[in-house]
């Protein structure tokens, strides 16, 4: 059985490489109130993704919204080893931005292509923060 | 990104360790946005260089000062560098306690006596003491135009929408930053065409107090998400509170950090001056049906009539609402199994105090505190399970954080709740 990759190009929002399975969301996230970094959980009440973690996962969404508190939630979450591998989103803001910033990971915006329509949770996605480039190879 | 020879120079560490450090973390996030350049921004208001016990724990390797969490953590920095006063005008927003009802609010005396050392360096470095989600009731208001970078969802869009002053949402790390150095990405908000509308939303019920202004903020920002809405139709009698509690609800819906309402707020005198060039994307309408649908989202989490904590002041109560929950309270006693704290400024206390309204709540066995509420301080009465709330945001938040029932409703309906222990709470 050969396997499906797909290529992405995109922009460098933060630098480095990673690659991981894929969480996939069409739900904004909110930071505080939105997140346990403790655990890297989405606790958000009628969030698509309440219950499930994010930690070492290429987390895929639109984007940020709700409180400032953002990005110094991201950040705990690093610190607390429970951060997303790298994030890939559509809608840049100054939450987002920051938060992506802070979490040190490989983060990439402006697709060539809707990566919430490519990518779906399960595929294996390589992310080159540097170049933008994002292959995603689809889950069996 | 372009720096002015200035900016390059605290880049390049002339200006000291930590203003190099809060450059190289402002350069990091601009060029993360895409923006072109810095703006001078003489208005800041963040929650710079505080900890919690995690953030304590983490750092205690490297001595958790002060100093070491404003440098590891607010600039982002990979050394602890000597943290000097602020150079640009800096405001504390909320913190995480009461500072004579802590022990009220389950805080232990470590936690308080860490709270007052922290609040010690925050006025040592020249940081306004506002503790206050609404900056803009506390002495801080900028004037339209007036560039700001400013963190709370709820005051940054009071921030651009009502006064027209410019600021993005910021976060903890780029305000600390900023208040270092006087510079924040000239993205966003703070660029003309940005601020025009996106989304048409027409009212077609009638939107006139506190609570039906929450409920159409909370509606318009599950609907627009992190668009700019324009809001026409039956929309009126605005004031500062139904403001606050209207953009307070659409940045915790969705996120909504200016929108404008025609006629009223001060850049869109018309429907034409609110899109600017801008075709509407969409246009939503707001009626009969949608705001029983946005009624029953937000109580959605409560099915236990009998309500043990009513709280009250999200964002920050003026002095208006004091008076009338005062007025409302006076000469009564809460149900013997409810609660009833309201939050505000320490400034507008002050007002409340003067003016015998903070007596007259406390006669009723209520409490009026400052500088926190029950979200960002996790901080509710001992065995709350049932909570009574009068704002969409606090609605939208503490469930999910406490683990709590909730009610949302008018604030007579919260007042009715404290005095009967029982929800009475209707649908409009």
């Amino acid at each position: 059985m050969s396997e499906k990759i797909i290529l992405l190009r995109g922009r460098k929002v933060v630098g480095g490489r990673a690659e991981g399975e894929a969480l996939v969301t069409h739900d904004t996230i909110s930071g505080w109130g939105g997140i346990d970094p403790m655990t890297g959980t989405v606790i958000e009440t009628r969030h698509e993704l309440r219950g499930q973690s994010f930690k070492d996962k290429i987390l895929v969404f639109p984007g940020a919204k709700g409180s400032s508190g953002w990005s110094a939630m991201f950040h705990t979450a690093r610190l607390a080893k429970t951060a997303p591998k790298a994030m890939l989103f559509t809608t840049m803001t100054t939450k987002v931005a920051l938060g992506a910033v802070v979490v040190h990971a490989p983060a990439v915006t402006d697709f060539d292509q809707d990566p919430l329509a490519v990518i779906e949770t399960g595929d294996w996605v390589k992310v080159d923060g540097d170049t933008g480039l994002v292959e995603v190879t689809k889950r069996g | 990104m372009q720096l002015t020879d200035q900016e390059r120079a605290m880049l390049d560490g002339t200006e000291g360790a930590a203003k190099q450090k809060a450059m190289e973390l402002l350069v990091r996030y601009g060029e993360a946005l895409g923006a072109e350049r810095l703006v001078d921004t003489n208005n800041i208001a963040g929650v710079p260089g505080s900890s919690n016990l995690f953030l304590r724990d983490y750092y205690k390797d490297v001595g958790n000062s002060y100093e070491a969490i404003y440098s590891l953590f607010d600039l982002d920095s990979d050394e602890v560098v000597s943290v000097p006063k602020v150079s640009a005008y800096s405001c504390h927003l909320q913190g995480g306690m009461d500072p004579a009802l802590w022990a009220e609010q389950g805080m232990g005396r470590d936690a308080f006596e860490h709270f007052q050392k922290d609040e010690a360096e925050v006025a040592g470095h020249g940081i306004q003491l506002l503790k206050t989600c609404t900056p803009y009731l506390a002495g801080n208001v900028p004037v339209k135009g007036e560039h700001c970078a400013w963190m709370e969802s709820s005051a940054v869009v009071f921030c651009n929408s009502v006064i027209g002053a410019r600021t993005n949402t910021e976060g903890r790390e780029s305000t600390s930053a900023a208040m270092l150095t006087g510079k924040i990405p000239d993205w966003g908000f703070h660029l003309d065409a940005y601020r025009r509308g996106t989304h048409h939303i027409e009212v077609e019920v009638s939107v006139d107090d506190v609570f039906n202004w929450g409920m159409l903020g909370y509606f318009i920002g599950d609907a627009v998400q992190e668009n700019i809405p324009v809001v026409t139709g039956k929309i009126g009698h605005a004031n500062l509170i139904r403001h606050k509690h209207f953009g307070a609800a659409a940045a915790s819906s969705g996120g909504v950090e200016m929108y404008h309402v025609v006629g009223s707020t001060p850049e869109a005198a018309t429907l034409e001056m609110a899109f600017g060039s801008r075709k509407p994307v969409d246009t939503i309408r707001y009626g009969k049906r949608e705001r029983r649908k946005v009624y029953e989202t937000l109580n959605s989490v409560g099915t236990n009539p009998n309500v043990d904590y009513v709280m009250l002041g999200c964002p920050h109560a003026a002095i208006e609402q004091i008076w009338e929950v005062a007025n409302l309270l006076e000469g009564k006693k809460l149900h013997s199994s409810c609660n009833l704290w309201l939050f505000t400024s320490r400034s507008v206390k002050a007002v409340a105090d003067a003016n015998g309204y903070t007596k007259t709540i406390l006669g009723a066995g209520g409490l009026v505190m400052t500088d926190t509420c029950s979200a960002i301080g996790r901080t509710m009465p001992q065995g709350t399970k049932v909570v009574a709330l009068d704002s969409a945001k606090q609605t939208h938040y503490l469930p999910a954080m406490m683990g709590v029932e909730a009610w949302f409703g008018t604030t007579r309906d919260c007042i009715n709740a404290a005095l009967t222990g029982r929800w009475s709470g209707e649908a409009p």
